[in-house]
């Protein structure tokens, strides 16, 4: 089997391509996505090998490009839209819940709307205003969509095929700041295989505590669970992967082992996805808890200047403080 | 002249010269072929010099008065039901039959329509059981025909969204290769003067003009959106706004259904055969209020809605067809009774459209479900179920 070490993006970049081979119906659409490859070269090479009628340069118009996807799949085919960067998809915000949530509701099941809607979202790299936002709560709150994220190659190249081939809509967001990280790929994972789009997956199995985490978050708590390990406290870290719908069997299952639960995200904890999972897991955990859930998360401000990011974004040393927290209960 | 009101064209009169300095209102330049009495215009040129005309047989002819007897009825029908609490609200089209039917006429069974809400003469001119919008409109349904089997979208509430779907869906069509040909397929997106306003269908402009989309945009100017009247919405004549975005604009009388289909049907095989979009602007009147929850005489006079009663959109088709003899006593009689039948008709079927079941609402979130709702519809269930005696 082919194994090969890629960054995240070129993972994602190898997903999008056999994505491209495997369905004529998929097309790639967004702001200088074509012979640029997009700004963070996602789209690299792909308008080259497959044409501008399958990798389509669009308009600066971000509701156009989600408005005119959606005029494309009901029509047949399976467009997959690029968001130049988080703080930019408000534009496209009224088509995405009004219009591409509601139309298989709407329609009661005779429009289906099998889209993707790709966003390098987060923070960590330093960038202006408006370059740095997490804003999947907005997305997770709106019935019809389903919200994913990978943390990982092997994942962001199975999950994006896995994301085209579904037939719903799906705000698909990528780690900016991971993306240059590298992981070994397995090419010829199978779609179908052990983790479907919406599971979490126990990425470091541990007993002291939970620790629930997607995203860019992901390797942050994994080199917060290394550090507990060496002051001898195991702790279990989830990956979550897909936001809506949460995989809460795999949350609960995990609680009710170690009895102690830490979310942590990037985004404002006020209404966030931790206050959610944190409400689930009490309803259904309450009597294996051994404290309360705890949530490390970014500030109830705007994103930061990025001088001071470093101190808006969770690390491993608040991360750590939480798990304190929860043992000092 | 009464404000708003387009001076009526004559046999064969050109456009209005370029440079003359024009209002949003009271625009001259507009493409009729049936004046507000009934006579006929042979042929009629659009600003960039296309002429327009039409040739229907009689038959033809009584089928459009017909069209648009029996779509009136039946939207005063709905006003009906809606004034005695089966509706929970209506959008009338009172006054924009001849637009609706002549655009909606005009399309060929390949084409694809993305409409507002209120475009129930296109629905019924597109084979749709006219039941269908009364089931959004009742609250049963959020609108319950299949668009893909009649090539009607889905009513759009959001002003202005359809537009770029529109787009999107001529896209496709490019894309499949099913432009360039005389049975090529065409794309009409509805919506209205507010409408033009929006982001989303300026947007649209830009994209169908930059993709060169066989896409017809018709917007039903009816002068006002909601309470605010077109001098809220542009300074310039709407057709006009096509220019600066690169494709050709129109407007015509649109409570004249033969003109309404002439230059609707020419732009519609532009499109097909790969000319790119175009934009119509329809000048008309809207007669009632804006929905059934509005109250025109806060924003509007009098003098102007009479004014715009003279050039009812039936009464000069009426006229011509007498004055040609085209039809006779009998026919007008046959028409009358018929949309009689089916407005009773409609009427018996939307008392009995049945509520939706409880549960349903939790149907068609996801194509294949989700955890998440699937174990919500078990729980509202089991809640139900709880109910002693429930008949749920
Ligand atoms: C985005 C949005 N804003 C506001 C409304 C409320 N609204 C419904 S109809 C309407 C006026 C629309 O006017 P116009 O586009 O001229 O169409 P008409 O109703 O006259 O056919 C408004 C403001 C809406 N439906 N959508």
């Amino acid at each position: 089997m082919a194994t090969e070490t890629l960054t995240l993006g070129k993972a994602l970049n190898t997903g999008l391509r056999r994505a491209l081979e495997n369905d004529p119906k998929v097309v790639i659409m967004g702001e200088d996505v074509g012979k640029l490859g997009g700004v963070f070269r996602i789209t690299d090479g792909l308008q080259k090998d497959f044409g501008d009628q399958r990798v389509i340069d669009t308009p600066l118009a971000e509701s156009g490009i989600i408005g005119t996807a959606v005029g494309l799949a009901i029509r047949g085919f399976r467009p997959v839209c690029e968001i130049q960067f988080d703080g930019f998809v408000y534009p496209a915000y009224d088509q995405i819940v009004s219009q591409v949530a509601k139309m298989h509701y709407r329609s009661q099941g005779k429009v289906t709307i099998p889209m993707v809607i790709r966003i390098p979202y987060g923070g960590g790299i330093g960038a202006v205003e408006h370059h740095s936002e997490s804003p999947e709560a907005y997305f997770s709150h709106t019935a019809g969509l389903k919200v994913v994220t990978c943390a990982n190659p092997q994942d962001a190249y199975v999950m994006i095929q896995q994301a085209i081939a579904s037939d719903d809509p799906i705000v698909f967001l990528e780690p900016k700041r991971r993306y240059w990280e590298k992981g070994p790929v397995e090419l010829d994972a199978p779609l179908s295989g052990a983790y479907p789009l919406h599971s979490a997956r126990v990425v470091r199995p541990g007993t002291a505590a939970t620790v629930l985490a997607y995203g860019p978050m992901v390797r942050t708590c994994i080199e917060a669970a290394t550090a507990a390990a060496e002051d001898g406290r195991e702790l279990e870290v989830v990956d979550l992967r897909t936001l809506s719908p949460l995989d809460l069997t795999a949350v609960y299952e995990s609680v009710r082992r170690t009895g102690r639960c830490v979310v942590v995200h990037e985004a404002p904890g006020n209404l966030g996805l931790g206050s959610e999972i944190a409400a689930r897991i009490t309803e259904e955990c309450f009597y294996s808890l051994e404290s309360p859930v705890l949530r490390v998360t970014g500030y109830d401000t705007p994103y930061p200047a990025s001088r001071v990011e470093e101190e808006y974004l969770p690390d491993l040393d608040r991360v750590l403080d939480a798990v304190d927290r929860s043992f000092g209960w | 002249m009464a404000k708003g009101d387009p001076a009526v064209s004559s046999r064969g009169r050109r456009a209005a010269p370029r440079s003359r300095r024009t209002a949003a209102t009271g625009e001259p330049e507009l493409v009729q072929l049936l004046t507000p009495t009934g006579e006929r215009i042979e042929s009629a040129v659009g600003p960039d010099g296309t002429e327009y005309r039409v040739d229907f047989t009689d038959e033809e002819y009584r089928g459009l008065y017909r069209d648009l007897v029996l779509v009136r009825k039946l939207d005063a029908e709905a006003t009906a039901l809606q004034r005695q609490g089966e509706l929970g609200l209506w959008a009338s089209l009172l006054g924009q039959e001849a637009a609706q039917v002549g655009s909606g006429r005009a399309l060929r069974s390949q084409d694809m329509a993305f409409p507002t809400y209120r475009e129930h003469g296109v629905l019924y001119c597109r084979g749709i059981d006219p039941i269908m919008p009364l089931g959004l409109f009742r609250g049963v349904d959020q609108g319950g025909w299949d668009p893909n089997e009649f090539k009607f979208n889905m009513y759009t509430i959001v002003i202005g969204a359809q537009t770029l779907h529109a787009t999107g869906y001529a896209m496709g069509v490019h894309m499949d290769g099913r432009t360039g040909t005389e049975d090529g397929e065409a794309v009409i997106a509805y919506f209205g003067d507010g409408a033009t306003s929006q982001g989303d269908v300026n947007e649209s402009f830009v994209w169908a003009s930059v993709f060169n989309v066989p896409l017809v945009f018709f917007c039903q100017n009816n002068q006002y959106a909601i309470s605010e009247p077109l001098e809220r919405q542009t300074r310039v004549p709407l057709y006009r706004r096509a220019g600066g975005f690169g494709f050709p604009g129109v407007r015509v009388d649109g409570n004249d259904v033969l003109a309404s289909y002439a230059v609707t049907r020419h732009a519609l095989d532009n499109a097909r055969l790969g000319q790119g979009p175009s934009l119509i602007e329809a000048y008309t009147y809207r007669m009632g209020a804006h929905t059934t929850s509005d109250d025109p005489t806060r924003y509007r006079i009098a003098s102007e809605v009479e004014a715009w009663q003279a050039k009812d959109p039936i009464a000069r088709m009426k006229a011509f067809l007498d004055k040609q003899q085209i039809a006779d006593a009998d026919f007008f009689a046959s028409v009358d009774e018929q949309a009689r039948a089916e407005s009773v008709h409609l009427r018996e079927r939307v008392l009995e459209l049945p509520d939706p079941a409880p549960v349903s609402m939790f149907d068609h979130v996801y194509p294949h479900g989700s955890p998440e709702v699937d174990a919500q519809r078990a729980q509202f269930s089991r809640y139900l179920e709880s109910f002693e005696g429930s008949a749920h």
